[in-house]
């Protein structure tokens, strides 16, 4: 999987789990993107490397959208389009 | 407890109350399950420990997800002072903390500053209060963490928590305090006080030792200390103590109605040992006259040793601390009262009264009437009877010939 790298997206709902521990990255995710509306971006913040595997393919099961990431010094932000409630809508 | 026993030594631990044993005895035999476990069993201990966390955050004024169980209050200081400083290492390398701290706050400070950190040990005056201008002036801009113990539980002085606090945010500087001899004895409020970390233990309040707690403020970061499992929201692993935890929340729930009352009740009982024991010639009460914990009364006595009066008192069922319990084990003059002024020869001979829940006035009756003549006793054979002689290199006090 080849990772997207983007710059100044703008996140309707932020959360920072940067020093949890693994899952927490994935766990965090799903109870987060389920307070969203269909369309909204969630960027969710992590120091976790293995976060780079799991995210995109979460986003891949579970259809929502992988926008890219952006990284800082010390962790990444990882941006999620939630998707529409019917699928094609 | 036999009906010979008085007990002044709460600042070392407390009965557990019955009411908590009761909460807890389920999750030690039937309720066994791992709160992570996805069927009922492990669902019902999860919900177990979930309501002991609203319990305890209520008991300090937060909500309940700012609340990290932990095993004891030593390992919440631990992981406050290791965990902010390593997580904002990338700020500032400065540290600030008093001469006065628990050993669970000066040790890792001391680990840090092994790992490129700088500590500032704070002074306190003669009465053992950290000075807000002080730690003013303390401040730089590589500073990221201020802490500072609430209470002590050697010299039962409280300290100014709320100014101290202002001090710290006018930088914008995280601050943590040690609340573990403050949170049951006094209405604590983390809202009040200001500050972003708080350690409590159960302990101290009636619940079981092996549960305490770091609050955290919400959004703050922290460097975990133990590492596995997604346990504590993903910040402190480890299959969760439940009964404790449990134990922890009943009591926490207990005492939040009680303190109240039982902080002036203690108060009388407290002024009038001080009273009744100050009379003896040469004793002198230790840390703040009036802004001290309710059931804490701590004396230096002169001329005697304070191994030996613990000794003595508890022939007599009088249990009471020589400083700490960790320098009274090591038969160490206490850093506490040293860092007040007191010194070496006079610190030796320090006695810490700590009263609780079950103290009773017979109790603080009995304690004036043996103490005293404890004291004369030890001067009888001591050998500074007659007086300090003087102080050789290192305050190590002569007899007087």
């Amino acid at each position: 999987m080849t990772l997207k790298f983007v710059e100044g997206v703008k996140a309707d709902v932020t959360t920072d789990v940067v020093y949890m521990m693994c899952p927490m990255h994935l766990l965090k995710l799903e109870e987060m993107i389920k307070t969203l509306e269909p369309g909204q971006v969630l960027e969710i913040m992590t120091d976790y490397d293995g976060a780079l595997e799991d995210i995109p393919g979460w986003c891949e099961k579970t259809g929502n959208e992988f926008l890219g990431i952006e990284e800082t010094e010390d962790y990444y932000k990882f941006f999620i389009k939630k998707k529409s409630e019917v699928a094609g809508v | 407890m036999t009906t010979s026993e008085h007990y002044f030594d709460n600042v070392a631990t407390n009965p557990l109350r019955a009411e908590a044993l009761e909460a807890m005895m389920p999750y030690l035999k039937e309720e066994y399950g791992n709160p992570l476990s996805p069927y009922p069993k492990g669902s019902r201990a999860k919900e177990a420990i979930e309501e002991a966390r609203e319990k305890t955050a209520a008991l300090i004024g937060v909500k309940p997800q700012g609340i990290i169980f932990a095993a004891s209050g030593a390992e919440a200081n631990n992981f406050a002072i290791r965990g902010v400083a390593l997580a904002k290492k990338d700020q500032g390398n400065h540290i600030i903390v008093s001469k006065v701290e628990h050993h669970s706050i000066l040790n890792p400070a001391r680990f840090l500053e092994k790992q490129g950190f700088v500590v500032s040990y704070l002074p306190v005056n003669e009465h053992g209060l950290v000075d807000p201008e002080m730690l003013k002036k303390s401040i730089t801009d590589e500073t990221v963490l201020v802490s500072l113990i609430h209470a002590s539980p050697e010299v039962g002085t409280i300290e100014p928590i709320k100014e101290l606090v202002a001090v710290a945010k006018e930088r914008g500087v995280a601050f943590h305090t040690d609340a573990v001899a403050s949170v049951g004895n006094i209405p604590v409020s983390v809202d009040e006080l200001g500050v972003d970390l708080m350690s409590i233990s159960a302990h101290q309040f009636g619940g079981p030792k092996g549960a305490a707690a770091l609050y955290v403020k919400q959004g703050m970061r922290i460097v975990p200390l133990i590492y596995g499992g997604i346990q504590e929201s993903g910040r402190r692993a480890g299959t969760e103590n439940v009964p404790a935890i449990v134990g922890m929340g009943r009591a926490a729930e207990l005492v939040k109605d009680e303190v109240s009352g039982q902080a002036e009740r203690l108060s009388k009982m407290r002024d009038r040992l001080i009273e009744g024991i100050t009379k003896v010639p040469n004793v002198h009460l230790t840390g703040h006259p009036t802004n001290r914990l309710p059931g804490h009364a701590s004396f230096v006595v002169e001329y005697i040793e304070g191994e030996a009066m613990l000794l003595m008192l508890a022939a007599k069922g009088i249990l009471v601390a020589s400083g700490s319990a960790c320098s009274s084990k090591a038969l160490k003059a206490s850093p506490v009262l040293l860092s007040m002024g007191v010194s070496s020869g006079v610190a030796q001979g320090s006695v810490v009264f700590s009263m609780g829940r079950e103290t009773t006035e017979a109790d603080v009756d009995y304690a004036i009437t043996e103490f005293p003549q404890i004291i004369t006793r030890l001067r009888e054979i001591s050998p500074f009877a007659q007086g300090w002689g003087g102080q050789e290199e290192g305050g190590q006090c002569i007899p007087k010939k």
